[in-house]
């Protein structure tokens, strides 16, 4: 199919083939439209229109604290897990690229076997380790210490999430550390700077756009994460996806749950858009370097 | 970078811990599964294979991991279809064109699972397709086509185009090039997009939660409300199974994998 798209330029009639390429893609276009549109849409103006036309389901929404402390909530948790994720990935990221391929391949697998395994069942382990007759608790009384609360509170919530998020962080940043040049360190070195002074004022500015890439998608994912929060958290670490999920399911109140959606899809919309230019240029930015 | 040993031996100490956080956590279903007991508290307390047969012989289990098998089965296939499809036609596209249906067709990735949910389940409701075969499978699929498009669009970015032209000029059709020549190249990107679809919707649970019924529940599904209804091992016992099938299935890619370069030359 694709060979009829003329790749030579004297091809007579290569006007006449511009529109096959749209229509290879209009299937998916279709499907998304259907799936993804139009649901969004039908939410947008459920929250517009339920009871009746008008902002009601918003001022509701920011005008109720319970909300406001949920929605903040959110914003918390989402940001304890970005920066959880950033310290963590940050010294794994960096021995990916200081060591031999054999012991990077397992440190890649490492990486990558948590994305193979299914979410649930991986909640699930969390749910074991962190009860309160859970692994830790029962390691920690064996010890002679006395247990300590960790589910259905926003440590335990933070904990589990991390762990899910972590890959989304160490593999941006692994691919913008792998082209750092670490001549640039030894020249620095080389020019007398101490080792922590050279890895603060090259390494670290060099590696940033990999933080930023990589602590947006943790926050933005952290944002709408729902299975997590629901089995690990408790009525003190609900948060936003869990309220939308009581609102439309148990009190049947679309419109009230609709605006809540928008206000997490805008938020993620507007968080995407403020770091689409930020990143680009951070990128651009250490090319030049 | 020059190190400081001490450095060095706390980087790699830190790197063992988090590799042991990523990788140990889910272990932990697997002595679950042998529990004596029917309680998820640790330590388990006695042995038995009773879980695995519950899974084997009840119908909620096996039920619904069938269910889930079928739905994953059509959704790799759609999904591969649609996305290869959409990958070349964004190949054969002008950049600017190409860029912004690219950006569209990837929002599946970044919509909040939640806010989604409550769209297609609104809409399957007016168009009853709660807890039917096809609402799982168009929802699954629409999922599943960004990560089919991100391994084709790579694949197809190595791939040389002049090898297309070259295939016509030799007098073969359009059909004949493509699957004689652009095919087999671009294969290794559509399987891993197929094996990506499959696992996207054999683990997809937010929107399963929403537009699922009593007839029709997919694993992660029954997995999600036997948690959230009491400590039976029998999930111990899947999330074992489960472990075990993506071990193999993942070793075996790689083997095939490291195999393939050496068969080419």
């Amino acid at each position: 199919m694709s060979a009829l798209e003329p790749t030579t330029p004297s091809a007579p009639n290569r006007a006449g083939w511009a529109w096959r390429p749209y229509a290879l893609t209009l299937p998916a276009l279709l499907l998304l439209v259907a799936v993804i549109g139009y649901p969004l849409l039908t939410i947008v103006l459920r929250s517009l229109s339920e009871p009746q036309w008008g902002v009601q389901n918003y001022i509701w929404f920011f005008g109720a604290p319970v909300n406001l402390t949920v929605l903040q909530r959110t914003f918390v948790i989402s940001a304890w897990v970005t920066v959880v994720c950033a310290a963590c990935a940050y010294p794994y990221a960096y021995l990916m690229t200081a060591v031999g391929p054999r012991v990077r391949l397992i440190l890649v697998l490492c990486v990558l076997i948590p994305f193979w395994v299914s979410g649930v069942v991986r909640t699930l382990s969390w749910v074991i380790l962190l009860q309160d007759s859970g692994v830790i608790n029962s390691l920690l009384r064996s010890a002679g210490f006395d247990g300590i609360r960790l589910i259905r509170t926003q440590t335990g919530v933070v904990i589990g999430m991390a762990q899910v998020l972590l890959p989304f962080m160490i593999l941006p940043l692994y691919s913008v550390m792998k082209g750092i040049d670490l001549r640039l360190m030894r020249a620095a070195q080389s020019l007398g700077a101490r080792p922590s002074r050279a890895f603060f004022t090259v390494y670290l500015p060099l590696s940033l756009p990999g933080v930023y890439a990589g602590a947006i998608i943790v926050f933005i994912l952290a944002l709408g994460f729902y299975i997590t929060p629901a089995l690990l958290g408790g009525p003190r670490s609900t948060m936003l996806s869990t309220l939308v999920q009581t609102q439309v399911l148990s009190l049947l109140q679309w419109g009230r749950g609709g605006a809540m959606g928008v206000v997490l899809l805008v938020t993620t919309f507007v968080l995407l858009a403020l770091a689409a230019p930020v990143m680009r240029s951070r990128y651009r930015e250490a090319e030049r370097r | 970078m020059e190190m400081k040993p001490l450095t060095r031996v706390i980087l790699g100490l830190v790197c063992l811990l988090v590799a042991i956080w990523l990788v140990a956590p889910t272990l932990v279903v697997v002595p679950m599964s042998f529990n004596g007991n029917k309680s998820l508290a640790f330590p388990p307390q006695g042995f038995s294979w009773q879980w695995y047969q519950n899974f084997l012989t009840n119908p909620d289990w096996s039920s619904s991991f069938l269910n889930s098998l079928k739905v994953a089965s059509i959704v790799a296939v759609l999904a591969t279809v649609l996305g290869t499809l959409a990958a070349f036609g964004l190949d054969r596209m002008k950049a600017r064109p190409a860029n912004l249906l690219r950006m569209l067709m990837l929002t599946p990735m970044v919509v909040p699972g939640v806010v989604l949910a409550i769209g297609i389940y609104a809409v399957y409701l007016d168009a009853r397709l709660v807890g039917t075969l096809v609402g799982f499978v168009l929802a699954h699929t629409i999922l599943a086509l960004p990560f089919v498009l991100i391994a084709v669009s790579a694949s197809l970015e190595v791939f040389d185009r002049r090898l297309e032209t070259a295939a016509a000029s030799l007098g073969a059709g359009a059909l004949t090039t493509f699957r004689t020549v652009t095919m087999p190249l671009i294969l290794p990107g559509m399987l891993s997009g197929l094996l990506f679809a499959f696992a996207t919707s054999f683990d997809e649970i937010v929107v399963s939660l929403f537009i699922t019924n009593p007839y029709l529940k997919t694993l992660p599904v029954q997995i999600f409300s036997s948690i959230t209804r009491d400590a039976d091992p029998t999930v111990a016992a899947v999330g074992t199974i489960l472990l075990c099938a993506t071990t193999i299935l993942i070793g075996g890619g790689m083997l095939l994998l490291g195999r393939e370069p050496k068969g080419r030359q």
